[in-house]
């Protein structure tokens, strides 16, 4: 689902772009003191975001599949317990 | 195996069903070594909490086209193999 | 946008996904897994990452055929060599347009970016549309941006599957010989340094 190379579409690239909400820079933040602190990697949280149920990995925006990966790997490697 | 700029390469078609950087389009494909980046960590191993030891070396390789136009993609040596 | 004065005071609801990251934050920095001041300046330094940054260096490269040679040879060297932060990947590479060659960068996998010179990436750079197209129908793409390159051209598509990122340099347009780094920058946007732009012509500023 994440592999888009060459993927079948007709879809047009909607040229927008809007500027990072709050809650995105932070998201950025967490991840990278995560990844500095050596919690966790770069590798992981593509795994994660990897992991998503299809339909939730098409619907989510950047950010929320970094917060879905960071939660799912968080959980899995026992550093936060739900 | 380490590879050299002009080589020609194929990109292995296997399947990996687990975290992987070598896209499904490229899978199979020949192309031709442009450079070298020298050595980077496995990401297959560490995106499950392993160091990625030992460090493979990653290619800028250009894929064959039928076109003038070209894709470019870094594979890592694991995923190739030399082609005629 | 309301002109009622009793609105500009009401809060604006947070969004659910918003809660979810306010309150890991606070979970990591109550277990003292991170601090806050960490995240304060990681905050910091995202939103302060500009293009510009990365127009510098093309902007020299363009009047500095050395400092073109030291950008091609190792743009993380060049970067630093000018003051400026290239970011935490250990490989960043300029790629050069020429007459005969135009490139395009794309991460079809994720959507890898070399933010840390850019800032961070447009919406339409992430988009699935784009991840699919760049490498199947660049010509197409480059179309929708209003671009059109002849059929002796090139169109490399280079796509970031790994931890090296990538920069392009757009070709200098004609009528800037007498222009200075400073006059240059504004021409070479963020477009032009993914590669769905050529730079600015100086009478389009």
């Amino acid at each position: 689902m994440h592999d888009r190379g060459g993927w079948a579409t007709a879809e047009p690239i909607v040229r927008e772009d809007h500027e990072l909400a709050d809650w995105e820079v932070l998201m950025d933040a967490i991840f990278g003191a995560l990844g500095a602190r050596g919690v966790m990697n770069v590798d992981e949280l593509r795994r994660g975001i990897e992991s998503m149920p299809p339909e939730e990995y098409e619907r989510a925006s950047y950010y929320e599949r970094w917060l879905y990966s960071v939660e799912s790997i968080l959980e899995e490697k026992g550093v936060l317990d739900r | 195996m380490s590879f050299e700029g002009g080589q020609r390469v194929r990109i292995s078609g296997r399947s990996h069903g687990g975290h992987h950087r070598t896209p499904d389009y490229v899978k199979g494909k020949t192309g031709t070594i442009v450079l070298s980046h020298g050595p980077f960590t496995n990401p297959e191993t560490r995106a499950y909490g392993h160091d990625g030891l030992p460090e493979q070396q990653l290619y800028l390789v250009a894929l064959a086209g039928d076109t003038k136009d070209r894709v470019y993609v870094d594979v890592y040596e694991h995923w190739l193999e030399e082609a005629e | 946008m309301s002109h009622d004065h009793e609105h500009d005071h009401e809060p604006v609801a947070e969004s659910p996904v918003a809660t979810r990251v306010r309150l890991l934050a606070d979970r990591l920095v109550d277990e003292g897994i991170v601090t806050r001041e960490e995240l304060r300046k990681r905050m910091d330094w995202l939103v302060s990452r500009d293009p510009a940054d990365g127009a510098r260096l093309v902007a020299r490269a363009w009047v500095d055929p050395e400092f073109k040679a030291r950008l091609l040879g190792d743009a993380r060297e060049a970067a630093l060599e000018v003051g400026l932060d290239p970011g935490p990947s250990p490989v960043v590479v300029a790629l050069e347009n020429t007459e005969d060659v135009h490139h395009m960068v794309v991460c079809t996998l994720c959507s890898c970016y070399p933010k840390a010179l850019l800032g961070p990436p447009p919406d339409w750079y992430k988009s699935l549309p784009y991840r699919s197209r760049a490498v199947s129908d660049p010509r197409g793409v480059l179309r929708e941006f209003g671009v059109e390159l002849s059929d002796d051209i090139e169109v490399r598509v280079v796509d970031s599957t790994a931890n090296v990122r990538y920069l392009v340099i757009p070709c200098r347009p004609a009528g800037t010989d007498g222009m200075d780094e400073d006059e240059l920058v504004p021409l070479i946007t963020r477009d032009s340094m993914i590669g769905v732009a050529h730079a600015r012509e100086p009478a389009a500023v």
